[in-house]
């Protein structure tokens, strides 16, 4: 199996503060990676450094073989990533459909975006297509997240880097989350989700790393953590008892 | 869609009329009313004009340029050096003849200012990006340099912008007289108004600034460049500048040197009052500063100026983000 991201030794500082203290990391392709750990670990800033919207101090991310550490954001989404972050980004006064043309960076207007494509986003989230014309402020959390991820896949990308989907959200919806996952895991998507509830992680994640304080500091498939219980106390027990 | 018809939110609209109803008991007159009411909401468009490049530049960037108003001053001076070598256009009694002398004023009036905003923001504003402090300090240095070299190109007096000939005068309604160049005024402000309206809602480009006003690395994360759609604002908005201050200077038939910083104080009150980032928010701030400075100037001159500092902090009063706040700010 090729690895499509790799991390390695990244170091990355925010002002005065060093967040990341050497994390080396392996995406392979065409799987989905969990990212875990307790809160302030440095999930969101790993995922900020791949794009390029923090960059690496020292260290090296590789995609595809190609170097992009230095690569400025909008280069690195060229060159085939899409990000959702943990605020989920949506333009708040601008309407579901203005949103997914955004995303569309090909598309001039809507005619552009691939109908078939559209027609599948619109399959794994209906409610897109229901509240296509209303202002994307007006959704509800779970809905926002599913604008979050459709804005990310109305494109291919070679990866997707997501920050805690189920963060806030339902059990209901969390379940159909999940199942939206599933089916990209099927479309051959690479994905890297960051996440801290683990029962969504053990659901999805063929592959997990875990990080603490800034490195990364357990890597290997999911099945094996998931049926380690001693492994999971001793590496994320700290945030399994409040998410779970 | 009738959904999002109903949750445009009607109430800082209603507030233009309102005022304006308010306005005819105290004026008394009807007549007088009407001249004071079409003034105001020519003033309110031209200083629309001015103010909706600089409310953009400071929602998409977080950019507080205080010398915004040099662009103003740019704009009415290269006016009058235009309109000056067209003596036989602005002088012929003929609408046509006039107007074809007042485009191209405008047009190069527009090209000068906004090619001076291009080097304004590559010498004074990319040093400062995300520093408010130095942003104002620096920014109100550019103005006084742009001001010292206007004078060192036209003089420091100030210089007479007559009015083409078929312009001047008034429309007589009854009893009530609306001057001629008042109107084109607001003719004016409505088409930039309407463009920009479909600029913003009908093209990406529009589209990507009114993201980038919600959320700049947002836009990054999709794949666009902020800096550039920034540049293209912030050239596009010093253009408009440059187009009102033609305007004003018409409509004050005299420009001098200072007078993008006398703007200034009114600019600014009208994008607090429309709430940072938001054009229609700009138009409504503007035509309320407009109508209450000729009213307040018709029945109380001394309180002119306080009368909309007052208008401003009872609109904050009632929304302390402007008319139409921007989310995600």
């Amino acid at each position: 199996m090729s690895n499509l991201l790799t991390l390695s030794g990244v170091h990355t500082h925010i002002g005065a503060y060093h967040i990341l203290h050497g994390v080396d990391l392996v995406v392979p392709a065409n799987q989905l990676t969990m990212l875990l750990g307790r809160n302030g670990a440095g999930k969101t800033t790993t995922l900020r450094t791949i794009m390029g919207l923090w960059h690496a101090s020292q260290g090296t991310v590789t995609l595809d073989g190609v170097d992009i550490t230095k690569q400025p954001t909008p280069d690195t989404v060229q060159s085939g990533v899409a990000y959702v972050p943990e605020s989920m980004g949506i333009f708040s006064d601008l309407s579901v459909r203005e949103n997914m043309l955004l995303a569309a960076r090909g598309a001039r207007t809507l005619d552009d975006i691939d109908t078939t494509r559209l027609e599948w986003i619109f399959g794994l989230f209906p409610a897109i297509k229901k509240f296509w014309l209303h202002p994307a402020g007006k959704l509800s959390g779970g809905q926002k997240q599913m604008l979050a991820v459709s804005r990310a896949i109305v494109e291919p990308r070679k990866l997707l880097l997501i920050d805690e989907p189920s963060k806030g959200l339902a059990p209901a919806i969390i379940q159909n989350m999940i199942a939206a996952f599933r089916e990209l895991k099927a479309a051959q998507t690479t994905i890297l989700l960051v996440e801290q509830n683990f029962n969504f992680a053990r659901q999805l994640g063929d592959s997990v790393a875990v990080m603490d304080d800034g490195r990364v500091v357990h890597s290997g498939s999911m099945a094996e953590l998931a049926a380690d219980e001693a492994m999971q106390s001793r590496l994320l027990g700290l945030s399994l008892g409040s998410h779970q | 869609m009738t959904l999002l018809k109903a949750d445009f939110d009607w109430k800082p609209l209603a507030l233009v009329p309102a005022l304006a109803l308010i306005a005819l008991p105290a004026v008394g007159s009807g007549s007088t009313w009407i001249t004071l009411t079409v003034a105001g909401l020519a003033m309110g468009m031209i200083i629309f004009i001015i103010a909706s490049g600089l409310t953009l530049v400071f929602g998409l960037m977080d950019v507080l340029n205080f010398g915004h108003g040099v662009f103003i001053a740019l704009g009415a001076f290269v006016a009058t050096t235009v309109l000056a070598s067209m003596t036989s256009y602005t002088q012929a009694d003929s609408l046509w003849l006039n107007l074809m002398a007042l485009l191209p004023a405008m047009l190069v009036a527009m090209a000068v200012a906004g090619a001076l905003g291009w080097v304004f923001e590559r010498l004074i504003i990319r040093p400062v990006y995300g520093m408010h402090l130095k942003q104002i300090l620096i920014t109100m240095g550019g103005m006084i340099i742009g001001e010292e070299m206007i004078k060192v190109i036209w003089g420091p007096g100030q210089i007479a912008l007559p009015l083409p000939e078929s312009l001047r005068g008034s429309f007589i309604f009854g009893d009530a007289a609306v001057e001629k160049y008042r109107l084109l005024a607001v003719l004016v402000g409505a088409a930039v108004f309407a463009a920009m309206v479909w600029t913003l809602n009908r093209t990406k480009v529009g589209l990507l600034v009114r993201a980038g006003v919600q959320d700049r690395e947002m836009v990054e994360s999709l794949g666009y460049r902020i800096r550039q759609l920034f540049i293209g604002v912030f050239v596009v908005g010093s253009a408009l500048a440059g187009l009102g201050g033609v305007m004003w200077g018409l409509y004050q038939q005299t420009v001098l040197p200072q007078m993008g910083a006398q703007v200034n104080v009114l600019i600014f009150i009208v994008i607090i009052i429309g709430g940072l980032g938001s054009t229609t928010g700009a138009l409504i701030g503007a035509l309320l500063v407009g109508l209450m400075a000729n009213y307040t100037g018709f029945l109380a001159p001394k309180v002119a100026l306080f009368s909309n500092i007052a208008l401003m902090v009872a609109i904050l009063l009632w929304r302390p983000q402007g008319v139409y706040p921007v989310t995600n700010r």
